[in-house]
């Protein structure tokens, strides 16, 4: 087997000059014309009007090449030359007339017009306020299919709600469960070493209790759907979007809200509530054993404590919460992934910004949630 | 034909399995430097597999592929890009970049194997985009904002950034209206002329066949039926041939 490197038999192009006459040498290919561009700029063209160029020795040419003895060429020409090419074989002259052909019919494309800052805000400004609308028109339709569906069970589409059940749920234990746990075990070590202090270990169950079961616990869950769940469902549909599938539902007189959005949101509204109080489990268990283990309380003594430390009402608050964060990660999901537009790049950035969005919606229902409760005194007297 | 053709793909004793099923058994297939040659068969007779293991995607079984007299079937990293700089390809879909504009679609060869300017690659393409018949327009448009027929043409604008020796269509017209079709079947011809390529053309288009291919090669049956122009293989007794040319469709792509 020869030589397989493209670069070994090329003679580099150049122009030498030899009384005024320039001559053309070497492989006027892509791979020969790298250094000849450079040369070209620097080059210093003899001082006179006519310019004869000679290509007789060039070896090969290509489009490239012959774009570049075209440009230089008119170059020249525009600085007042005139210009004469000499010795061109038959292949390379065609390949130069192409060239001018083209530089004669080609009429560069107009650059998209530039805009300064202030038009540039406001044109941001318009296309989010739109996008809301959108997000608020997307959320009208929904309910009202959801409603629709409330009135009449039988328009809900079962097979795809218990999938998506299964999927965002059972699928989901193991990832919650272990995280929250872990959340238990840091609240106890950064709670417990601070109330070892007053010697007061055994309010270890109250930190942990209330923070986990009235904030943590339904908070985590939501991040962990959202990057989870939310994800998923926003690729799905998205993809779909991609390869014309929700058209296809719509021709076949399906819905895509009724199959594809409605069985997603109930899923995650039934699901949230429940992986909620799994994690409060989870992360209750995790605080147990490293009360138990690191400040000496008991798990009986922790068990005790419980039910007069935390209040019921803690433990709803952080329940009723979950509901309304699931809508707001499935509604997202699902409005993200129907904004999907051309190609696989389009899906990619989608799914980020559904993640991000559900993320800080949820946040920010948090805090309403927190601002909303204190105004109505609930939860904070046990 | 004179004894002294270049060949530029020599296929010899192909043998390619997928799984259980066998593609190709025995194939052997000579294709002439400067030709346009169609390759036809039925669904599933190994015709896009046969491309894709000349553009080394998939690896046959057994047997020899040679490209200007080289193997290649054994290259390592480096002696690939040799294959890749004289081979250009046109997927079926067109396989456009969905994120770069059609300007950035055709210059990512070039950057990726020239050290040319900015500017200069900008005008290469330019020129490339105008050789298969685009508007100056289309430059900044994404793939998703044209049509099949554009997308096709911007691919093989793409597939000859690199001035290649060999270019490859996968049903260049295939999903195009009559339209479309016809002037697809210009170009290729225009490109052969102008830049002397040789074009290998996977196609079920009649017309296609008619208007542009100098032999036409048919897999059937696992292995290289016969190679010929298409007025001598119409002849052919072949129970498929006879209805691939001779059903309704074909006839009418006949006519003249």
């Amino acid at each position: 087997m020869s030589d397989f490197s493209h670069s070994t038999n090329i003679i580099k192009a150049s122009l030498t000059n030899k009384a005024d006459k320039i001559y053309c040498n070497g492989d006027w290919t892509l791979d020969g014309i790298s250094q000849l561009e450079l040369q070209i700029k620097k080059f210093s063209w003899p001082k006179i009007t006519t310019i004869i160029f000679d290509g007789s020795s060039i070896q090969n040419m290509d489009t490239a090449g012959a774009w570049l003895l075209f440009r230089t060429q008119q170059t020249l020409e525009l600085a007042g030359h005139t210009i004469i090419l000499q010795g061109l074989n038959a292949k390379h002259s065609d390949l130069l007339q192409m060239m001018r052909n083209h530089a004669a019919n080609y009429q560069p494309s107009t650059p998209p017009p530039s805009y300064n800052i202030l038009e540039r805000i406001g044109q941001k400004t318009y296309k989010n306020y739109n996008q809301l609308i959108d997000f608020l028109a997307f959320v009208g339709e929904t309910f009202i299919v959801f409603l629709q569906a409330i009135f009449s069970p039988t328009r809900i589409r079962w097979q795809a709600l218990f999938a998506n059940l299964y999927s965002a749920g059972v699928t989901a234990l193991p990832i919650i469960g272990l995280l929250s746990f872990l959340i238990g075990i840091v609240l106890a070590y950064q709670g417990g070493s601070q109330l070892n202090k007053y010697g007061a270990n055994i309010l270890i169950v109250d930190l942990v209790g209330i923070t986990l079961l009235r904030e943590i616990a339904p908070l985590l869950t939501a991040i962990i759907v959202a990057g989870r769940t939310g994800s998923a469902y926003t690729a799905q549909i998205g993809t779909m979007r991609v390869t014309e599938e929700i058209d296809a539902l719509r021709t076949i007189g399906i819905s895509p809200m009724e199959l594809l959005v409605l069985p997603k949101l109930l899923a995650l509204i039934i699901l949230m509530p429940l992986l909620s109080a799994y994690a409060d489990i989870m992360g209750i268990l995790g605080g147990m054993l490293i009360s138990k283990l690191s400040f000496g309380v008991s798990m009986i003594d922790f068990i005790d404590r419980f039910p007069k430390a935390v209040s019921l009402t803690n433990y709803l608050i952080g329940i009723s919460k979950a509901p309304f964060f699931a809508a707001a990660i499935a509604l997202i999901a699902s409005y993200q992934g129907f904004k999907v537009k051309g190609g696989a790049e389009s899906v990619g950035k989608q799914v980020t910004i559904s993640v991000v969005q559900s993320i800080f919606l949820v946040i920010v229902l948090d805090a309403v949630f927190a601002i909303v409760f204190n105004l109505l005194g609930i939860g904070f007297f046990k | 034909m004179s004894a002294k053709t270049e060949i530029a793909i020599k296929i010899k004793d192909l043998h390619t399995k997928f799984g259980s099923t066998i593609i190709h058994e025995g194939l052997n297939l000579e294709i002439r430097r400067g030709e346009i040659i169609g390759i036809i068969g039925e669904s599933g007779s190994g015709k896009t597999t046969l491309l894709r293991e000349i553009l080394l995607l998939d690896k046959p079984l057994a047997g020899l592929i040679e490209v200007f007299n080289k193997n290649i079937l054994d290259l390592n990293k480096k002696q690939c890009l040799w294959l890749r700089r004289r081979c250009g390809v046109m997927f079926q879909q067109g396989a456009l970049f969905s994120s770069l504009t059609v300007a950035e679609n055709v210059a990512v060869p070039l950057h990726e194997h020239t050290k040319l300017s900015k500017n200069l690659i900008k005008e290469i393409v330019a020129f490339k985009i105008a050789l298969v018949g685009l508007p100056s327009s289309v430059e900044t448009k994404y793939p998703d904002q044209l049509s099949g027929g554009m997308i096709k043409r911007a691919a093989v604008a793409r597939a000859i950034a690199l001035d290649p020796e060999i270019l490859f269509l996968d049903e260049p017209t295939a999903g195009l209206d009559p339209i479309s079709a016809l002037a697809l079947d210009k170009l290729i011809l225009q490109l052969k002329k102008t830049l002397g390529l040789t074009i290998v053309v996977i196609t079920h288009d009649l017309d296609t066949l008619w208007a542009v291919t100098d032999r036409v090669a048919v897999l059937a049956d696992k292995h290289l039926l016969d190679v010929m122009p298409i007025k001598d293989l119409i002849k052919l007794e072949h129970f498929w041939l006879q209805e691939y040319f001779h059903g309704p469709r074909g006839r009418a792509a006949n006519r003249d």
